[in-house]
């Protein structure tokens, strides 16, 4: 018997396949670290555009202030209505998308026949993958007019009109992490329910529901992130009006918009061009927060 | 041997198919209430799939045809009348793999209460119900501090035995039970076969076992199939003793299975 070698080379291995190893070792480790870089690298450089005008940034307009006059003189930088613009218009979106989407993943995963299942699963995920220039061009065209006539209102672009595009936009999200969720509940515990008599209802509603909470839970809050940064669509269909709204019909504009709007004219490095980076910052740390409740609920489910 | 007790299952010709494939071969079985009656045979002989064709659990899977008389306390469960969800109230089923509901101790033995509810039953029946039936099954004093912990987390032997109080507080007539000791070490056995004689006589107990030993000194009567006909049932001892079909005698022997 022979002694075995060092163990950085293996016996029957050349030099060159141990530094290939390493290198392509150091190679993925990279593009594991590399995401972490560029969300603090994208994160840093819209801070830094937009630092310059922290000194003179009075936060509690820029925060609750709805005086939205960039060319103004002088200017008013209030971000109050946009944020609940995007607030508004989020909130309503969910409280559409959410019983429809956790109702559509309910379906799918426990109540559709096999069939049924895999055409849905695919038209869903199609519907995922429409661009959201075509659903703000939807809203504009289609449900615009529509929303006009059938509720007697004077404009058809209004935050009821991107809530409904965001709702049908997060619907996917919503069914498809939802009904992973629900697939995750071992089959044994729908058996138990129903050993002991439960009705199908009764078994989503008693058993799989609490069994699977953190996943839908995390199946919303993505949702909820996805409604949050959409740009496109609500510029589109919100009316596009720095206001707070007084009703569901009335416009509203949000921050992503904004920024997609009035950054090409604001002159580089001008106060108005700080301030939307700002915004930037502001609609970063409000996706963040988002997802981070999203993972760490997530993670919860693993630990049990 | 007594005056023949009442019989807590029968099943006449019973015949049952996957598909094409014929799983139980015109069963003629009769259980008797109040004992504990044991189910053995090779893997794949049928006896699972008989033991859940008494609470109807076999059609959650599509293709499967069933033909025969199944009675359980002389009640057709094909009878149009009959409520699934009121037989599975009455006949309560014990799994291999413990499989306690992902809710908390409490909730898991209110779970049946809940859902056979007309209107919100009041907190004190609930109350009630809990150390009832976790007394019955010696949980009480282990868990009666513990009644809103997971019960996902529990040992093994406390999610069986907690599979079984949630049963009890239905007042079940029948109780199905699918070699409930699989998984479980010596002592978990012991406690878990304590706690059928301990129901026995209220309860029909009819049970799966892989485990000969246990059939034998667990069970007053015992049933063997093989390859989904009913081979021989009789007292437990005499099946032991004198098995009256060759192919049982082979199999007690161990010379396959």
């Amino acid at each position: 018997m022979s002694l075995p070698r060092s163990p950085e080379r293996p016996a029957g291995r050349g030099r060159l396949a141990v530094l290939f190893e390493q290198a392509i070792e150091l190679l993925i480790r990279l593009c594991g670290i590399s995401a972490i870089v560029f969300v603090f690298g994208i994160f840093f450089f819209v801070f830094r555009e937009g630092a310059p005008y922290l000194a003179q940034l009075d936060l509690g307009a820029f925060l609750f202030s709805s005086d939205w006059y960039p060319s103004n003189d002088p200017a008013h930088y209030g971000a109050g209505a946009l944020l609940l613009g995007t607030l508004s218009v989020t909130l309503l979106a969910m409280l559409m998308a959410v019983p429809f989407g956790l109702g559509a993943a309910v379906f799918v995963s426990e109540f559709s026949a096999p069939r049924t299942r895999e055409v849905l699963k695919i038209v869903i995920e199609l519907l995922a993958a429409v661009p959201s220039v075509v659903w703000g061009f939807i809203g504009m065209s289609v449900l615009g007019p529509l929303i006009k006539d059938v509720f007697q209102v004077p404009l058809g672009v209004n935050m009821f009109n991107a809530a409904l595009l965001l709702a049908l936009m997060s619907v996917p999200i919503i069914v498809s992490i939802g009904e992973d969720a629900l697939k995750a509940v071992p089959d044994s515990y729908r058996e138990a329910a129903l050993a002991l008599g439960a009705t199908r209802w009764q078994t989503v509603f008693r058993m799989l529901f609490p069994a699977a909470k953190n996943g839908l839970l995390a199946a919303v809050l993505l949702g909820v992130g996805r409604a949050i940064g959409e740009t496109m669509a609500v510029l589109m269909a919100t009316g596009h009006s720095a206001r707070i709204p007084t009703s569901l019909f009335d416009p509203v504009q949000t921050l992503t918009a904004t920024i997609a709007a009035e950054l090409g004219e604001a002159r580089q490095g001008s106060e108005h061009y700080q301030v939307l980076f700002l915004i930037g910052v502001l609609l970063f740390t409000l996706t963040f927060a988002v997802n981070l409740t999203a993972d760490l609920v997530v993670k919860g489910i693993r630990r049990k | 041997m007594s005056a023949p007790a009442e019989h807590g299952i029968s099943t006449s010709d019973l015949c049952l198919w996957y598909g094409a494939f014929q799983a139980l071969k015109r069963v003629d079985l009769e259980v008797k209430h109040g004992l504990i009656t044991a189910l053995i045979g090779p893997s794949g002989c049928g006896k699972t799939t008989l033991l859940r064709c008494f609470n109807r659990v076999n059609e959650r899977y599509g293709s499967v045809t069933t033909t025969g008389l199944i009675r359980i306390r002389g009640k057709n469960v094909y009878d149009a009348d009959v409520s699934l969800i009121e037989l599975r109230r009455r006949v309560g089923m014990v799994f291999q793999r413990p499989n306690p509901l992902p809710l908390s101790v409490y909730e898991n033995v209110v779970f049946g209460l809940r859902i056979h509810a007309e209107k919100r039953p009041p907190k004190s029946v609930l109350d009630e119900a809990v150390e009832k039936a976790l007394t019955e099954v010696g949980l009480w004093k282990d868990l009666r501090d513990r009644l809103q912990a997971k019960a996902t987390g529990l040992q093994l032997e406390q999610q069986q035995k907690l599979c079984i109080a949630r049963l009890l507080p239905l007042k079940p007539e029948v109780i199905l039970m699918d070699e409930p000791c699989s998984a479980l070490d010596v002592e978990g056995t012991r406690a878990i076969e304590e706690l059928m004689f301990a129901l026995k006589g209220k309860y029909t107990i009819l049970i799966v076992t892989h485990n000969m030993a246990q059939a034998r000194r667990a069970s007053d009567e015992c049933a063997f199939m093989l390859l989904g006909e009913l081979i021989e049932h009789t007292r437990t001892e005499n099946l032991f003793l004198n098995p009256s079909n060759p192919k049982t005698a082979e199999y007690i022997e161990g010379r396959y299975g």
